[in-house]
């Protein structure tokens, strides 16, 4: 073996054995950040957290039960304005247009998608907070919708295409309408994909803070329907978290062992959903 | 049958009241100088009135100002008073006038965290011009060892930290070193937002006592509440009689007693020339429509700023703020009518 | 439809029958109508947003035209707003966050697309996509407790004292700073370059690979010099995707950053990011001019990340690799 022969194997060696510790480096990271907030979050879960409203500043005790709550409202409201615009918008694109209609849609889907959060929460003030005259769940809510819309359109879509053609010839074979075969035969067939997208939007837009510093505000209290500020996890996450309140830090790390723990949840679900589809088709 | 109507007259008041305000939700947005009393305040005027919700969000005297003139909240809470600018800006989208009413004294202090160093610290207002300055830039510097005979001050470098937020304690600050360091007046002013020389930024006085508390070598600036609930030193200054006074009840009463209440109630009472007062202490105001179309709210809200003049300030004092002076609450009761 | 007709009654004679069909094809319409309406939303919202940022950002363009830009003075008390500041911050944050992930997150990608077994690639990848899910604010909070006292201790008195030498780790560091940012940043982003990475190297033919090795290459210059070089723009594409991601982060970057509207020529001093002083002073911005020079802010973010993603989405469907998002 020549030097040189020599050399080229060492280089193999070096930096196959490199690509593996970048592996290991990247995986770790996610085991760094789960540990910690495992360890410092559940220990400072009780049954306060999950029940109790929040105490004036600088008293002990308390909890986040109006954030829970919060965020559950504001998830909804989102889910109900980003499910049905995405999920029929995508069925338009998938089944019912050609040409380039779908191509502009699609690239807006994909700018709009792009847009940071932050700048989405800054319209959604001008659109809802100002006209409307006050902070709401209502606009926080808004302004979660608007995010989830380009995944929920963009996910629909790509599970219908994944359909076979030979589902929808069968269908209007036997005499249905377009749009009964969409609706029958083949949104079932994509059904478990399209639901798995939209749990991941949801898991994303349930970790937005930003938007909703400018639209729900926050509430010590808790918030009646839908026209009042609320609280919600991300945020307060993030007040008690900069605060020098050392009982804060401690029910900010319970706050984000739950947030995270709902995130991963819905994600694994999601995906393991999903990488089963993709081997069926 | 006196007996009766009595009863009558009692139930009839307690239903009227309950009735009165029905489930009432009102949006409070401002200060966070005065959070910790506001928190506690309105956490107590609910367990009085358990139909009254009144949700204050500490989110900086900028955003309090701000969002009471654009109308999305009820009310404000500033520690810097309006200006003219900004009364006028509420006038031109709101229709009608901006009231100021104070509620509570705080005192402005320095707040520092020096490994080693547990003593209270003396400074001048010259040096603490010059360390927001960026002149000065080490704990062993002349200016900060002077007035602290018997300290050992290391030579490590000074972290500034300031407000990175539009806040009302920024411009009682820049108020009080404006009035000491004519250099300070020139080259920043004062404001609720100002160009620092130096500095991290801080997100609200939350902000600002967290990032001092886990930096080490660093200096900020608080209403004292945040010092003392989370055990941040802090230090004396030097007034203008030339006495290095600890901010707390009787200093910062000092620094407004005798103070003539202009009709509006801003004032500042920095650099007070008391020999007993703490030269930054200030007023904290609450940012009131004179106009309240929903008469159901201005119901809410006349009752609690009585209140507040009453049994409210009886707990300021439990978290180190002072309550107001007896001339200035009637005052302020004869200004409540205005309100309508 | 005359004979293979299925509608109900069609036996009984034209008219129930005609009636159903017509029926059939007005549910038809119906439903092109209600799917074109969500479709078309977000092309009404993506213009409404558009047009507010334009048009909600007239006073300081009309005041400070292209000098927004390339201003440093940002004094909300005197008037005087500057978006060079924000975007210096922004950019070098991004820039030196890809620096660090670019690599790590290559390696990774090269290791699982063509060293690991499948099965063991699959899991690996999957556990860094939920990385990606991780909110901000968490990273955030992280950052504060765990990022900034680790580079206070260790990290950064390591840096100082070998490459110390270099303005750009010149200075005192607080912990909160660019440094810190970038830190955090780089975890953030790593997940994108390693997912979409991994798919477009997965998607370069296996005969690359066989030419590359039969004529006596090792398994690493086959790699970095026939299997690369394929998938070169599907990988820029990820970077890219990357870089947009980066761009528009608040939350964990206004955690960690300082907020000090400073150009400073040291990574260890604090800085200030587009979406960080948006995030800190929209809703305090008294005055119209100090609100629009935020919202022109917002809009040249809203710029930056829109052609960035434009430059990602055509590098990456070129190579035909599938975008996951």
């Amino acid at each position: 073996m020549t030097g040189l022969d020599a050399r080229r194997k060492a280089t193999n060696a070096l930096m196959l054995s490199l690509t593996g510790i970048c592996t290991i480096l990247v995986a770790s990271v996610l085991f760094i950040i789960l540990g910690y907030l495992a360890f410092n979050g559940a220990r400072y879960l009780s049954l306060d957290f999950f029940t109790k409203l929040p105490v004036p500043v600088g008293e002990m005790g308390g909890g986040m039960a109006n954030a829970i709550v919060g965020s559950g409202k504001l998830l909804l409201l989102a889910l109900s304005i980003g499910v049905p615009i995405g999920f029929f918008g995508g069925i338009y694109l998938a089944e019912f247009s050609h040409g380039t209609f779908p191509f502009i849609i699609r690239y807006t889907t994909d700018l709009l998608n792009g847009v940071p959060s932050i700048v989405i929460g800054i319209f959604a003030y001008a659109m809802v907070v100002h006209p409307m005259g006050h902070f709401s769940t209502l606009a926080g809510g808004v302004a979660l919708g608007v995010m989830m819309i380009p995944i929920a359109l963009r996910t629909t879509e790509e599970f219908l295409h994944g359909v076979p053609q030979s589902l929808r010839e069968g269908g209007l074979a036997l005499g249905a309408s377009k749009s009964r075969t969409i609706f029958t035969v083949v949104v079932p067939a994509a059904l478990d994909g399209i639901v798995s997208g939209m749990m991941l939007d949801l898991a994303r837009v349930a970790g937005e803070t930003a938007p909703l510093l400018f639209t729900a505000l926050g509430n010590p209290f808790w918030s009646k329907g839908w026209m009042e500020p609320t609280s919600a996890l991300p945020m307060m996450i993030f007040t008690y978290g900069i605060s020098p309140y050392e009982d804060w830090h401690k029910q900010a790390w319970a706050a984000g062992f739950v947030l995270l723990s709902f995130v991963l949840l819905v994600n694994i679900i999601a995906r393991t959903f999903i990488s089963r589809l993709r081997t069926v088709y | 049958m006196k007996l009766i109507r009595y009863a009558g007259v009692i139930i009839g008041t307690f239903m009227a009241a309950s009735l009165a305000f029905g489930q009432m939700n009102l949006t409070g947005a401002g200060a966070t100088f005065p959070y910790p009393i506001y928190s506690k305040w309105f956490n107590e005027y609910k367990k009085l009135h358990p139909n009254v919700q009144i949700n204050y969000q500490s989110i900086g005297s900028g955003a309090g100002i701000k969002q009471v003139t654009e109308g999305t909240v009820d009310f404000g809470a500033t520690d810097g008073p309006m200006n003219d600018e900004q009364l006028k800006e509420f006038k031109d989208k709101r229709g009608t006038n901006v009231l100021h009413f104070p509620t509570v004294l705080g005192a402005n202090v320095p707040i520092y965290n020096i490994p080693g160093v547990s003593a209270e610290l003396n400074f001048t207002g010259e040096a603490l011009a010059g360390i927001f300055l960026g002149k000065i830039t080490k704990w062993n510097d002349p200016a900060l060892m002077g007035p602290n005979p018997g300290v050992k001050l290391p030579a490590d470098d000074i972290i500034v930290v300031h407000r990175a937020d539009s806040s009302g304690t920024t411009f009682v600050w820049t108020d009080y070193l404006s009035k000491i360091s004519p250099e300070w007046n020139t080259k920043v002013g004062k404001g609720a937002t100002v160009n620092w020389p130096v500095g991290l930024g801080g997100k609200g006085s939350e902000g600002v006592s967290g990032q001092v508390k886990q930096s080490a070598n660093s200096i900020g600036y608080v209403e004292l509440i945040y010092a003392k609930q989370n055990k941040i030193s802090y230090g004396k200054v030097k007034n203008k009689s030339g006495a290095f006074i600890k901010a707390e009840l009787a200093s910062v009463t000092a620094a407004a007693a005798g103070v003539e209440m202009p009709d509006d109630f801003r004032i500042s009472i920095v650099d007070s020339a008391a020999k007993t007062a703490y030269p930054i202490s200030t007023f904290t105001w609450l940012l009131i429509p004179e106009e309240i179309k929903d008469k159901e709210k201005l119901k809410v809200i006349k009752d609690f700023l009585t209140w507040m003049t009453g049994p409210g300030q009886k707990m300021t004092e439990a978290l180190d703020f002072a309550p107001l002076a007896a001339p200035v609450v009637a005052k302020e009761t004869k200004a409540f009518a205005k309100v309508h | 439809m005359s004979t293979v007709s299925l509608a109900p009654g069609s036996l009984h004679g034209a008219p129930a029958k005609q009636s159903y069909i017509r029926r059939l094809r007005a549910g038809d319409a119906v439903t092109h109508t209600v799917t074109l309406l969500c479709a078309s939303s977000i092309l009404l919202v993506t213009a409404l947003l558009v047009i507010y940022m334009w048009n909600g950002s007239a006073l300081p363009r009309q005041k400070f035209g292209f000098g927004f830009i390339t201003s440093s003075t940002w004094d909300a008390g005197k008037g005087q707003f500057g978006a060079l500041p924000f975007a210096f911050g922004t950019a070098v944050t991004a820039i030196v966050a890809l620096l660090i992930s670019v690599p790590l997150g290559l390696g990774a990608a090269i290791f699982l697309a063509e060293l690991a077994p499948r099965k063991l690639s699959n899991y690996m990848t999957f556990l860094i996509e939920l990385l990606a899910a991780v909110p901000s604010v968490i990273y955030g909070v992280l950052g504060i407790s765990l990022v900034v006292p680790v580079l206070q201790s260790s990290i950064v008195p390591f840096l100082k004292k070998t490459l110390g030498f270099l303005p750009i780790f010149s200075g005192p560091f607080y912990g909160v700073s660019i440094f810190s940012a970038c830190i955090v940043l780089s975890v953030m982003i790593v997940p994108f370059i390693v997912s979409v990475s991994r798919e477009v190297l997965m998607a370069v033919p296996t005969d690359q690979r066989e030419a590359a090795l039969a004529l006596g290459s090792t398994r690493w210059e086959t790699t970095w010099k026939a299997v690369l070089p394929y998938a070169r723009r599907g990988i820029y594409g990820s970077v890219f995707l990357a870089l947009a991601r980066a761009l528009g982060e608040t939350m964990a970057v206004t955690m960690v950053i300082g907020n000090s509207p400073k150009i400073a020529h040291s990574l260890l001093a604090p800085g200030y990011t587009i979406a960080s002083v948006i995030a800190n002073e929209f809703t305090e911005a008294t005055g119209d001019l100090y609100l629009q020079s935020l919202i022109e802010l917002g809009l040249v973010l809203f710029a930056l990340t829109m052609v960035i993603n434009a430059i990602a989405q055509l590098l990456v469907l070129s190579t035909g690799a599938r975008l996951e998002k």
